[in-house]
């Protein structure tokens, strides 16, 4: 009986599992593959020809290859946010956790509005444009980098706790400078939790959606979430094409995720127990 | 009195190493958020702002509409993190059991957190369409004849949150699973030989002793439910009418019609509305962890 009981429960949440959260992702994958007026019927029929390479150059061909500008974009951006978070997060973190100042609560404090405060979208929209950065990848950066940089900080200043001191104390003994201490000794020795900050944080800003409808309208600066809410309206006759789109924004984080794994579980209890 | 002697060594950890966090932080994320309080008392065009006094904040609570959207903030934002700690906890109990299959159930309950809302919010909108939809087809199916999920308006911002807890749960299970794995298992030993249930051992060890990750559960999904723009943006709009609009879809559409300063009135109100739900309590957590 003991033995059974572990069977019954594993295959009655398999199916309840399948159906729950399995099934919407096979349904994405067989309406993308469909043709117009089969996915038009919205139903778990198989497809009569498996039109996947048709649809898939119909989406990136649609709107003037709009899917290749926005996937160039959307690159970029988090290419280059993720890499100024990962380099001022972690020094802020690494001060935070070893000095004890007056500026230390002030910074936990930025740390902690920063977690539970949304922004104030149209007074960053005047600030932008009185500065000349609305609508640029530049403004776009420097805002994922100002929204996203107490996540990461929180990542960096637990995870230094485990760092010894006596690293830095012995590299300082040598006579190396406090920004060489940080950058050629602690900073390899962070290197799990800036594997973590890097695929957490670039799944977050690849998959973000408010702040590039806000901060980054217009046609040449669309981004991968913004082209497929468009397709949205544009397709609502061609499901097929519709669930191409989402397809194929469903697959880089299917492969990061199949990479990274571990590291994303540890980046979002960390993070979470800690906030 | 030895330190003030010695000549002052510079410390190894220098104060500038905040500098460029800090101006980048301080200038797109706290200067806006200062000077929303002072743009949310004007009429603004972005160019040039009147001092109208609390003009903005009157018409906001004198529109029934966009009362509506601070309720349907409450309501959504209470029963997301409702539901996320139910069922975030019970997930994480099965799946820390020993059941078959395990480590697959985890991965495919966590995957649709890192899932594109967007793309999670139209595949449901699809499958709850009111008539060919798969979920009221599978209904019909069983002889249940299936509402209009989003199509009507008592029902809409409810069936938004359900696909939210889809989408969502999995953080939540992730984060009890480590707060399970913390738990001492001598205590179910123990309560074993004295003769406890299940259900005893569930009540009187796991629920308090899981109560960290629980307050770290309630206090993120909060802050996610007060903040949700996206999922709804992409299933309803706000509609049928404004029946699902919440802070967050109000402020974005004051802004396109231009009311720049009545946006920014909703946005001083959201930021009011959570520093009073989660200032006390975090507060009464903190309070509590430090008693225990």
């Amino acid at each position: 009986m003991r033995r059974v009981r572990p069977i019954i429960v594993g295959c009655l949440s398999l199916a309840v599992a399948a159906v729950v959260f399995v099934i919407p992702f096979l349904f994405i994958a067989l309406q993308a593959v469909k043709s117009r007026s089969e996915a038009s019927r919205l139903n778990f029929q198989l497809p009569q020809d498996w039109l996947l390479w048709d649809n898939l150059v119909a989406v990136v061909e649609a709107r003037n290859y709009q899917l290749l500008l926005a996937y160039f974009n959307s690159t970029i951006i988090t290419l280059f946010s993720v890499t100024i978070l990962v380099v001022l997060s972690a020094m802020v973190g690494y001060v935070m956790q070893r000095r004890r100042s007056r500026w230390n609560s002030i910074a936990q404090g930025a740390v902690l509005i920063g977690l539970m405060m949304p922004p104030a979208v149209v007074p960053t929209i005047g600030l932008l444009q009185s500065i000349g950065l609305f609508k640029t990848m530049t403004g776009m950066v420097l805002i994922q980098v100002a929204y996203n940089l107490s996540f990461s900080t929180l990542l960096y200043r637990s995870f230094i706790g485990t760092i010894p001191r006596d690293l830095d104390e012995a590299a300082l003994i040598d006579g190396a400078k406090p920004w060489q201490i940080f950058f050629r000794v602690v900073m390899p020795l962070l290197k799990p939790v800036t594997v973590t900050n890097i695929v957490v944080q670039s799944i977050a800003i690849f998959n973000d959606f408010t702040n590039p409808l806000y901060y980054l309208p217009g046609r040449e600066n669309v981004t991968v979430q913004l082209t497929l809410f468009n397709f949205q309206s544009m397709y609502s006759s061609q499901y097929n094409l519709l669930f191409m789109n989402i397809l194929l924004v469903t697959i880089p984080p299917l492969i990061v995720f199949i990479f990274f794994n571990r590291q994303i579980v540890a980046g979002m209890t960390a993070g979470g127990v800690k906030g | 009195m030895v330190e003030a002697i010695r000549p002052k060594r510079k410390s190894p950890y220098p104060l500038w190493f905040f500098l460029p966090a800090a101006v980048i932080y301080g200038v797109f994320f706290l200067l806006p958020t200062a000077t929303s309080f002072w743009y949310s008392l004007t009429r603004w065009d972005l160019t040039t702002a009147e001092f109208i006094g609390l003009e903005n904040f009157r018409q906001f609570f004198s529109e029934p509409f966009l009362v509506q959207g601070l309720i349907n903030t409450l309501i959504y934002a209470a029963m997301t993190s409702g539901l996320k700690t139910v069922f975030g906890l019970l997930l994480a109990v099965l799946l820390t059991s020993n059941i078959m299959a395990r480590s697959f159930l985890r991965t495919v309950v966590f995957f649709p957190v890192l899932v594109s809302t967007i793309g999670v919010g139209i595949t449901f909108t699809v499958m709850m369409h009111p008539t060919r939809g798969i979920i009221n087809v599978a209904l019909d199916a069983i002889g249940i004849d299936g509402p209009g999920w989003l199509t009507d308006p008592a029902l809409a911002l409810v069936s938004v949150a359900l696909v939210d807890l889809w989408k969502g749960v999995g953080l939540a299970t992730l984060i009890f699973i480590a707060g399970l794995a913390a738990i001492n298992p001598d205590y179910y030993e123990a309560s074993r030989i004295d003769g406890a249930t299940r259900l005893q051992q569930f009540r009187r060890i796991t629920l308090p002793l899981v109560q960290p990750a629980t307050i770290t559960v309630v206090t993120l999904s909060l802050i996610g439910g007060l903040r949700s723009f996206d999922l709804i943006w992409a299933m309803t709009r706000g509609g049928p009418g404004f029946s699902s609009d919440v802070l967050a879809s109000v402020i974005y559409k004051q802004y396109q019609a231009g009311f720049y300063g009545l946006s920014t009135a909703g946005n001083v109100i959201l930021f009011a509305l959570i520093a009073a739900i989660l200032v006390p309590l975090t507060r009464m957590f903190h309070r509590r962890e430090i008693d225990q």
